[in-house]
């Protein structure tokens, strides 16, 4: 028995040794590039942005190569994603430099302490100002604004030539249309019939004075003072159901349907954000992009999100990825890629006055200027769920709406102290 | 691997081969062959675990490492000896199990037993770096100044250009004091102080960790703040109202006097209840499970969901089944003229996807828009999926739809399976249609059938596809304390808090995952024990 071990047991000892070198130099060389020192490599950056970003990214990251000498991966992550696995794999060290995103993440990675601050200096003064309010969080600025999106109404300009004044005057025109035949919806609110259209019907509802938080001496939201069901909340709610039941919103109408009823002319208007610009602009309907007119006397003010870049806390480079974001990525030519990729209304003052004269980016830029961030709170995701679900309720009539708005915000008041 | 080389015994004579071990010079020449490969495959294997010993080394992670190297030994002791042989075939197998099966469960019954989740998605020391990095703020109206960072032998210092071209110098524990006759590059930024080299680039990348961890204090007084850069090239001015004492593992907040201290549940909170965010990962033991069982908020739910699951899977397999099995039948006699064509178009909706057909579904089904009110039902404005029992009945109707082609598949291939003799002989001793189908064909089938129908079961009861993309879980009732919607399946429950709309909860996730894993276990355990006996019986 020994002896018939000996053989094999002589033959994979060698080899295991000469394994054994192998499994080590490799292992030398992935220590290599973490190690510090004069010897070491200049470093390299990784970035994970939307397949929408990763274009112009690659091309400014390109220069970025070029002077520093620091190589930069773009990974190309569905939007979806990039927030959870940010988050997930950030503390093994594994995690990316720069991600991209919408600011409303801010308060999730706080939270969870993945990212960096960022400081933009004199830098600041080139952005909307509130793309750089909605970077803010907690007194600090965390990202590098390139975009801003919100709701706006579109207009069929063959139906409804006139902009109207008043959310009053655009049903008072919707609904003449659909009497004369020429439209078959007075409006295109979308809903989701699982989660409500809080968003969509944002401008509307600050019109009545109605808001989601009331706000810090410095302007940020403060999450302990909850106004969903302030007086004007309760003005709001009954005015939903008259929608609601003269079958003006309908918790069916999704945005597949909204948009393809705007597109075949079946209505005058409709409440899109830009997402679909592209959508819009193939189409063969004349449309004008204006801000969404308040149907109560305070303003209409949309949420607005805003597009930006993001450091991780952990990063191994976090002197290039401050670098690459600060010095690179706001830049007035970089600004004007990721716009001219995007077709977003652009962060930078500079880029929308170059491109402004394109008519619908002018109106969603009109129409975000004068929105509100969305809130970029932790306690918001509580918020979500139970506004739209509430929304979805009143709408449909199921139980009076004062109640329903009165309930609502005791249960959300209840999540988010609970934390 | 019995054919290995053969060995003389000591005693015989050389030359000549005792007879009891000889064997034709081909088995030898086979054996010498398998010898090598078993060699060679060993060497790849151990080759491959040492590189991945050195790997798991070089990580710190010295749980996996001890797995993978008891792993390596046991399967070099299986296969460089002759002894073992069953292990040598059960060996892979066993191995792929261990990676696949039980590494997963026991890594979810391990998250099962934290916190893990949004707020406390790291370790402690990552958990102080965020909570101090977030409590330094930028001294109010102080000025970004150009900067260089300098140094002089191994220590680190900042260089700052005044908008007067005045230029300082300052390191850690050194407040900023001027410089003369600095080196200034063409714009007039210092670069360079006498005694202090300038950093490269290259130089900077290598030292990121150091110089993002620099402060150099503006002046003696500490309210001042400290001068730190973020970019190499720019320096600006700031406080931290925190201070972590490594000693005493507290945190002081020296505005307001208050001191943090950790917590057992994974954060620091001072005295009067505030917390600081974010908080670590904690083992909490069997805390999510006993949240799950006893918390009045959460077992509700959970309960009803469990039910609903039960339910969900019990009528998926059921009644695809039964009707699967009545197609078969029907289908499976040849008299019925075009019946390989009835059986094409029965395949048709097994051939989509399952979760197109949901996707196409929800469309069909919705309120005002979809094609089953507007069109079949001639403009009825039935809510098939926003009220809870119609949305109940659809999923089922919609899964029961997507699933009996299969079933109608599988009863074909086992109805086809029994032998006609076995059929014939039964008519002959004078049973009826009805008894020839209780009696003979039905057992004989269910045989066949039973282990497809619990892995059916067991592949409902985890059905995400038509639940998420047909209803979300929904409809939601707003009164509900957890997110939990009428049509939310255990699995459904799972993802929603995990990765649903609000807090990530990984530790409870994986809690209720375990539990599923139980359930399914057990269902799957008793269900083949039971198909076992039946086959013994028939």
């Amino acid at each position: 028995m020994r002896s018939r071990l000996l053989l094999p047991a002589v033959l994979a000892a060698t080899l295991l040794a000469t394994a054994c070198g192998g499994g080590g130099d490799g292992g030398d060389k992935n220590a290599a590039p973490a190690a510090s020192g004069p010897a070491a490599a200049t470093g390299s950056l990784t970035v994970w942005a939307d397949d929408a970003r990763a274009k112009p990214l690659q091309d400014i990251a390109a220069a970025f190569t070029r002077d520093k000498g620091v190589k930069v991966k773009v990974v190309q992550k569905g939007l979806g994603e990039i927030r959870d696995d940010f988050v997930s794999q950030a503390p093994t060290g594994q995690g990316p430099d720069v991600v991209v995103g919408p600011h409303d993440w801010l308060g999730k990675l706080v939270h969870n302490g993945v990212l960096a601050p960022l400081e933009l200096g004199d830098r600041a003064a080139a952005f909307s100002p509130v793309a750089l309010e909605a970077m803010r969080y907690e007194g600090r600025t965390y990202g590098l604004p390139y975009a801003l999106d919100s709701i706006a109404l579109l207009r069929n300009t063959e139906l409804a030539p006139q902009a109207p004044a008043s959310f009053a005057e655009l049903l008072a025109t919707g609904r003449r249309l659909v009497e004369e035949g020429k439209a078959k919806l007075p409006v295109a609110v979308p809903v989701d019939a699982k989660s409500g259209s809080p968003y969509h019907l944002y401008p509307l509802q600050t019109s009545f004075g109605c808001r989601v938080f009331g706000n810090k001496p410095d302007g940020a939201y403060d999450p302990t003072k909850l106004e969903l069901d302030s007086p004007d909340c309760l003005r709001f709610a009954p005015w939903l159901r008259e929608l609601g039941k003269d079958g003006v919103l309908s918790t069916s109408l999704t945005a597949d349907i909204a948009t393809d009823a705007f597109l075949k002319g079946r209505t005058p208007f409709l409440l899109a954000g830009p997402w679909d610009a592209a959508t819009f602009k193939a189409a063969h309907v004349p449309f004008a992009v204006d801000p969404v007119p308040g149907a109560d006397t305070a303003p209409a003010r949309p949420f607005v999100g805003v597009q930006g870049f993001f450091v991780g806390a952990k990063s191994a480079n976090p002197i290039l990825a401050q670098d690459f974001v600060l010095n690179y990525l706001s830049t007035p030519q970089a600004q004007r890629a990721l716009y001219d990729t995007g077709g977003r209304v652009p962060a930078t003052t500079a880029v929308l006055d170059q491109v402004a004269n394109d008519p619908m980016v002018a109106g969603f830029a009109r129409a975000a200027q004068a929105g509100v961030p969305t809130p970029n709170l932790p306690a918001m995701d509580s918020v979500w769920a139970d506004w739209g679900l509430t929304q979805l309720a009143i709408v449909q009539g199921r139980g009076d709406p004062a109640e329903l708005t009165t309930a609502m915000a005791g249960r959300i008041r209840a999540k988010i102290a609970a934390g | 691997m019995t054919h290995t080389l053969p060995t003389r015994p000591p005693h015989a004579p050389p030359g000549r081969r005792p007879p009891a071990e000889g064997r034709p010079a081909s088995a030898r020449r086979r054996g010498l062959g398998g010898l090598a490969a078993r060699i060679v495959l060993l060497a790849v294997v151990d080759a491959l675990a040492v590189y991945g010993l050195l790997a798991l080394a070089a990580d710190r992670s010295w749980w996996m490492f001890g797995a993978l190297l008891v792993g390596t030994v046991a399967v070099n002791i299986v296969y460089a000896t002759k002894r073992h042989v069953p292990a040598k075939y059960l060996a892979p197998g066993i191995a792929l199990l261990l990676v696949y099966q039980v590494y997963v469960v026991l890594y979810t019954g391990v998250a099962a037993l934290t916190n893990y989740g949004d707020g406390h998605n790291s370790d402690k020391p990552d958990a102080v770096a965020a909570i101090l990095a977030h409590s330094e703020t930028r001294v109010p109206d102080s000025p970004v100044r150009p900067a260089s960072v300098v140094a002089r032998g191994d220590r680190l210092g900042l260089l700052v250009t005044g908008p007067d071209r005045s230029v300082r110098l300052g390191w850690p524990g050194h407040p900023l004091e001027p410089v003369e006759q600095p080196v200034r590059d063409p714009a007039g930024r210092a670069v360079a102080a006498p005694g202090w080299r300038p950093l490269t680039y290259s130089q900077i990348a290598g030292r990121q960790q150091e110089i993002s961890a620099l402060r150099v204090p503006v002046t003696g007084d500490p309210n001042s703040g400290s001068l730190r850069t973020a970019d190499g090239i720019s320096a600006a001015a700031y406080r931290s109202t925190l201070a972590y004492d490594r000693a005493a593992d507290t945190i002081t907040d020296r505005v307001r006097g208050v001191v943090y201290r950790p917590t057992s549940d994974g954060v620091f909170a001072a005295p009067d209840g505030s917390r600081l965010s974010p908080g670590w990962k904690v083992f909490v033991g069997a805390d999510n499970f006993r949240r799950i069982l006893t918390e009045e908020d959460i077992r509700g739910p959970f309960l009803g969901v469990l039910v609903w699951t039960f339910f969900f899977a019990g009528v998926s397999v059921a009644l695809p089944f039964g009707i699967g099995l009545l197609l078969a039948t029907v289908l499976n006699g040849k008299r019925l003229r075009g019946h390989r064509i009835y059986r094409s178009l029965i395949m048709l909706p097994y051939a989509f996807p399952a979760f197109l057909a949901a996707l196409v579904w929800q469309g069909m089904l919705n309120t005002d828009y979809g094609y089953v009110n507007v069109s079949l039902l001639d403009g009825a404005h039935i809510p098939w999926l926003t009220d809870p029992w119609l949305a109940r009945l659809s999923v089922l109707a919609v899964n029961v739809w997507i699933s009996f082609p299969y079933m109608f598949l599988i009863c074909t291939g086992a109805l086809q399976a029994i032998p006609a003799e076995v059929t014939e002989a039964a008519r002959i001793d004078g049973a009826g249609r009805w008894q020839v189908l209780r009696h003979i064909r039905l057992p004989l089938l269910l045989t066949a059938v039973t282990p497809m129908l619990i892995a059916t079961f067991a592949f409902n009861f985890n059905n995400f596809n038509v639940i998420y993309m047909l209803t979300g879980g929904g409809p939601k009732d707003p009164d509900a304390p957890i997110e939990v919607g009428s049509t939310d399946l255990l699995i459904s429950l799972v993802y929603k808090l995990a990765f649903g709309g609000s807090n990530r909860q990984y530790g409870m996730a994986c809690a209720v995952s375990i539990l599923i894993f139980v359930v399914v276990a057990a269902i799957s355990v008793i269900g083949l024990r039971r198909s076992r006996a039946f086959e013994e019986q028939t």
